[in-house]
């Protein structure tokens, strides 16, 4: 029926409508460089994945047509999106409240891992007031622990 | 009717009609664009994790970026996703030396944006500030900046490779429209092409805010 036909003969976007959400996205890189420098405390990460959205959407819907072609693969993006919203937004209600019910557990899991060889570990522990022995005030290195290779 | 009359080059043997082969090029298409999603899904996830963690580190290592290198790519990106936009439709009106050209614009911007890139990674690699225990920079504030640039090099390297895979595939692309596969009727390689591209786009559209930007 209507995708039937459309499908027939493929769907032209006209030459304005491409210029028009290129230029689109350029104004919106603009304006997320600008609104990055008003500080708005933890709102500047939110406002910054508002127009990355934006951008990503009308890039989406248009160029990759989207809007035009059949909805099945919109489906398919759409799901992959909203999976991983799920997946980054429970793993963050995991990082944050583990110290809510037993403090021991904010740290990292393994603080002897190599990632953190010869360097300070503080941060989670330090935000649960479990001042880990490390706990300086880490004004500005981080470099610590004397056996660290320093030259 | 006998199966092989009226059947186009281009149509392999096992599909019913054009139509079908193209629907079910797409569809794979767009399935693999979801696992793309959900690959980079996890260093975003890590990323979430880590600002979470360190947030004031997060802040003090971004400024050793230079946004005005991340913009520039920003911009050459979206420009070229303008382009590989306008190659396709030059093929859909059948005007194959217009679609080249756009091709050749896309290309040339895939290989600015590895150029810019390779310019920011060695001033990295100068100054230290690498991944993990490679790590020898002093002078960013807070705990653990290795994981700032573990993360950095992580998330812009898997882009990279993806930028450099989409270099191959347009170059590709351009022997095949060059060669005269390509027509009004029969693009579908060319589009695939088209939506790995915008995808890639859409990634670095992410990345830039969140490694460049922190507010």
């Amino acid at each position: 029926m209507n995708s039937e036909s459309k499908s027939h003969a493929p769907h032209i976007v006209p030459l304005t409508t491409y210029l028009a959400i290129g230029s689109a996205l350029f104004v919106l890189t603009a304006i997320t460089v600008w609104v990055a420098h008003i500080p708005l405390g933890g709102w500047n990460v939110v406002v910054a994945l508002f127009i990355a959205g934006i951008k990503a959407t009308l890039v989406a819907l248009v160029f990759m047509h989207l809007l035009y072609d059949k909805k099945m693969y919109l489906v398919i993006f759409v799901s992959a999106i909203v999976i991983l919203s799920i997946f980054i937004m429970l793993t963050m209600f995991d990082v944050n409240e583990r110290g809510t019910i037993n403090a021991a557990e904010a740290g990292p899991i393994n603080s002897q891992s190599d990632m953190y060889k010869g360097r300070v570990v503080d941060t989670l522990a330090a935000e649960h007031g479990e001042a880990a022995e490390a706990h300086q005030p880490d004004s500005v290195k981080a470099v610590a622990k004397p056996d660290s290779s320093k030259k | 009717m006998t199966h092989a009359d009226n059947r186009p080059a281009h149509l392999a043997h096992h599909f019913t009609d054009v139509e079908q082969q193209k629907d079910s090029a797409k569809l794979g298409m767009w399935l693999f664009l979801l696992t793309e999603v959900l690959l980079f899904g996890g260093l975003f996830a890590a990323y979430a994790i880590y600002r979470s963690t360190h947030i004031d580190m997060f802040y003090n290592a971004h400024k050793f970026l230079d946004v005005r290198l991340g913009a520039l790519n920003t911009f050459v990106l979206i420009f070229s996703s303008v382009t590989m936009a306008l190659a396709i439709r030059s093929v859909q009106l059948g005007d194959r030396r217009k679609a080249l050209v756009n091709l050749g614009i896309t290309l040339v911007c895939a290989g600015i944006f590895l150029v810019v890139k390779y310019f920011e990674y060695s001033h990295k690699f100068h100054m230290g500030q690498l991944p993990g225990k490679f790590y020898t920079f002093n002078g960013i504030a807070g705990s653990n900046p290795h994981i700032f640039f573990s993360i950095y090099f992580m998330m812009t390297g898997l882009h990279g490779i993806h930028v450099l895979g989409g270099i191959g595939t347009i170059g590709w692309m351009m022997v095949r429209t060059a060669k005269g596969e390509f027509s009004a009727d029969y693009y579908t390689p060319l589009e695939l092409t088209g939506l790995y591209w915008h995808l890639v786009d859409i990634i670095w559209i992410f990345l830039f805010p969140l490694l460049y930007l922190i507010g």
